[in-house]
């Protein structure tokens, strides 16, 4: 089956406007405390959603799938260990089978980078990428966006540091796309196995530097983002040890005391007392947790771009909904 | 109607002659008799040879060429992958043969990446026996270590009386020093050159594109263009100790240009090759972003991101790694083009990029690729031809292993014969190839100049074109 372009496929934020950001934070925003939960059911309903996972995920796939079934979607969930993938099925047979079995719309996540472009050249059904390999993480960048602007109103201006393995990570990459597209500056910070200089030199026209100083980045940031450091890597090479990378790249206790009011992210799931303390994770200044809960919104309006009902959300109730303040 | 004891005598007659053996670029005719170059040149030496042959009763079939028609030696490719016996769905000795003789090939050097692999007297003899039948000449390529496991030589003496031309482990490139070394010493008296696919594993690891910007974007895995420099370095060192000959396998970086410059200069036996694609398309075609010296031509080009017809190893790389192999090509420290024709089924490509296998169906477009470079680059056609053909056959010494001299238009020389339009501008259409393997960035990617016709050992093996014949 030969694919179709009039097909809404979420592979990555690297070709959406600002408008096309801003427009489905919007949506995401308005939907915060909807008043009438009951009146979003109609709106996915008949519509299948499948969820396809190849790699595991507590967070993505639970959020995704409330978020379906808060629009009335019915929702199947499978896992790669649970299928046929696991029989040698290519990606192409299984996404076909799906579209076959009346699937609308597929969320994927898998550890090959670009998996889900290949299943979107054959689907028939809308591809929502829900973490691919090192690539792309679409549907977190936009929550984080969200969760920004939450913050400051708007990120346009802000300076946004994303510090640990930068190299193997789909959040950072997605998130340089949303937030220099949204007019936040990205400092990219971690020890250069994980961050190649040729981060600075790979986005072209985007406001992207790298700098190997956590404390340099922390000073003249706005906010700050964290991410996982896998304990694997350092049998690969590029750490020396977890102490060392805490002691110089970490967003310690004794670090953060000199930028109390400094907003702190961390995609999740996190290795407390490595890329930062409890204390900072569980503290005041941190939006962990906000970050967790505007998961849902952001993959509600995700589903409701890609099922083309969008417009009919807004016109629901357009008294309800946040202007978009940035 | 001819006599079967009348001789039969092609006359080539009207196109630009092409001959780097002759250092010959001009107008120019040829005359093929029973397989064999009877004179090629100064059309009025050839008319009037024509003519006495004619008095003489012999029949004359005349193919008459437009002015602008190239008439070239048939091209010889020292890099092929044939996947027979073992993977005959990729690709068959015939379907390769046919896909070759299409691309303005006439013979072709085939990788011992078989299954089994080439590494034994029965498998070259069961190569040489399907060539019989094939289109084009087919000439193996032996492994260095059996089953190419790095561990233990093959009988490289029995082998290279089977017929091998050269000794290669192609894609599981000889890892240990101590091996190779014994590899090159062993091969001495046998006067044939080690090949080496230079790939330091313990550097590439699971690399499936350039280190790069691009690598960075897509989040896949780098292959460091160290990775290779740093493997083909240590071989030279062991070929200026051993004093071997040596041939480095399909280059891609500028770092591996400068090392085989180094070599040649301290006189080193040591020969190179680059591919077309190598030459021509950097690592962002696989992003999608036909960037580079095709930039122009691949508009309308089928280049999806994580463009796995993209895939190959070594893989695309920089702008400046291309600058720098074509330099290499032109100063002549690397020797010839080699296309690494690499078929592969579609579902070694319609899935993940990590999964997809290595490797693009390349014999076909490889010599309009190379026009087109010349095009772009001023390059004289002569040189082009030189790399592709006069020069493949000096490197591998391949008049050893024919009947007749190949690679030459000199009277007495093979009837290998390529006549292309350096003009013709056209759309590459993978699905129109007849190599099994439709795997090739360039679909939909427009080429200027192509083969109108291949002739082998004097018959006509591919024909684009119906050109004015007398008799009719």
């Amino acid at each position: 089956m030969a694919a179709n372009t009039a097909i809404r496929h979420l592979l990555d934020v690297d070709e959406w406007s600002l408008n096309d950001i801003q427009r489905l934070l919007d949506m995401a925003d308005s939907l915060r405390g909807w008043s009438d939960p009951n009146s979003l059911r109609s709106l996915l309903r008949d519509t299948v959603v499948v969820t396809l996972f190849y790699e595991n995920s507590t967070r993505t796939r639970v959020s995704f799938e409330l978020a379906a079934k808060a629009l009335g979607a019915d929702v199947v969930n499978i896992s790669a260990s649970a299928s046929s993938v696991t029989k040698g099925e290519t990606i192409r047979d299984t996404v076909n089978t799906l579209d076959a079995l009346g699937a609308d719309i597929i969320v994927m996540r898998h550890e090959h980078s670009g998996a889900p472009n290949t299943a979107a050249r054959w689907s028939n059904s809308s591809i929502i990428n829900a973490g691919d390999g090192w690539r792309a993480h679409p549907s977190q960048a936009l929550l984080d966006l969200l969760t920004l602007r939450s913050i400051f109103g708007s990120a346009a201006g802000k300076k946004i540091v994303i510090a640990g393995d930068i190299i193997h990570s789909r959040v950072a990459r997605s998130n340089i796309y949303a937030l220099t597209t949204a007019g936040a500056e990205v400092i990219l910070c971690g020890p250069p196995t994980m961050l190649p200089q040729t981060f600075a030199a790979a986005y072209p026209g985007r406001n992207v530097s790298v700098t190997y100083s956590i404390d340099e980045a922390l000073a003249n940031a706005d906010a700050v983002m964290a991410l996982r450091i896998q304990k694997e890597r350092m049998t690969g090479g590029a750490l020396p040890s977890l102490r060392e990378y805490r002691q110089f790249f970490g967003l310690t206790a004794e670090r953060m005391k000199a930028y109390p009011h400094l907003p702190i992210l961390h995609p999740g799931p996190m290795n407390e007392g490595v890329e930062i303390d409890p204390e900072v994770a569980h503290g005041a200044q941190s939006y962990v947790e906000r970050q967790v809960a505007n998961g849902p919104l952001v993959r509600m309006a995700i589903l409701l771009w890609a099922a083309r009902k969008d417009d009919a959300f807004l016109n629901m109730a357009p008294q309800t909904r946040q202007i978009g303040r940035h | 109607m001819t006599d079967i004891m009348t001789p039969r005598i092609l006359w080539i007659h009207g196109g630009r002659l092409i001959d780097p053996s002759q250092d010959y670029d001009a107008p120019g005719d040829i005359l093929l008799e029973d397989g064999a170059v009877l004179a090629a040149g100064d059309p009025a030496e050839v008319a009037a040879q024509a003519q006495s042959k004619k008095s003489a009763g012999a029949h004359i079939e005349e193919i008459i060429l437009p002015a602008e028609m190239c008439v070239a030696p048939g091209l010889i490719d020292a890099h092929t992958h044939l996947r027979e016996p073992g993977f005959e769905i990729k690709e068959t000795v015939h379907s390769g043969a046919k896909a070759a003789a299409r691309g303005g090939y006439t013979t072709i050097c085939s990788m011992p990446n078989t299954a089994p692999v080439t590494d034994s007297r029965g498998v070259v003899a069961q190569i040489l026996a399907a060539a019989q039948t094939a289109a084009i000449r087919v000439l193996p390529i032996g492994a260095i270590t059996r089953g190419q496991e790095g561990s233990q030589l093959t009988e490289m003496f029995e082998l290279a009386e089977a017929g091998v031309i050269a000794f290669s482990d192609d894609g599981k490139p000889v890892r240990s020093g101590s091996m190779m070394s014994m590899a090159l010493h062993y091969a001495l008296p046998l006067n044939v050159p080690i090949i080496n696919h230079c790939e330091d594993p313990d550097i590439v690891g699971g690399g499936v594109m350039n280190s790069g910007p691009a690598a960075v974007r897509l989040g896949l895995k780098g292959w460091p263009s160290s990775g290779e420099v740093i493997m083909l370095m240590r071989d030279l060192e062991l070929v200026r100790g051993i004093g071997a000959r040596y041939h480095a396998a399909h280059l891609s970086a500028a770092g591996s240009v400068d090392a085989v410059r180094r070599a040649k200069d301290a006189g080193l036996r040591v020969t190179a090759e680059v591919t077309p694609h190598h030459l021509l398309l950097t690592d962002e075609w696989v992003e999608g972003h036909a960037s580079g010296l095709l930039a122009e031509y691949a508009q309308q080009a089928r280049t999806p991101q994580f463009n796995t017809n993209a895939k190959v190893n070594p893989p695309l790389r920089s702008v400046k790694d291309t600058e720098a192999t074509l330099q290499g090509l032109l100063d002549g420290v690397i020797d010839i083009v080699a296309t690494d024709h690499a078929p592969h089924g579609v579902t070694d490509k319609y899935c993940s990029f990590d999964e997809a296998a290595f490797g693009i169906s390349g014999i076909e477009t490889s010599l309009s690729m190379l026009l087109t470079l010349a095009q772009l680059r001023n390059i004289p056609l002569k040189t082009i031809i030189a790399a592709a053909a006069t020069k493949p056959a000096e490197v591998f010494q391949l008049a050893r292993h024919t009947r007749r001299p190949i690679g030459t238009l000199r009277a007495g020389a093979a009837a290998d014969v390529v006549i292309f339009d350096p003009n013709e501008r056209y759309t590459v259409l993978a699905e129109d190839f007849l190599s099994l393997g439709k795997n090739t960035p360039l679909d939909g990617t427009q080429l200027l100049g192509k083969v109108k016709m291949t002739i082998y050992a004097g018959s006509v093996v591919w024909e684009d074109t119906y050109f004015n014949r007398r008799p009719q």
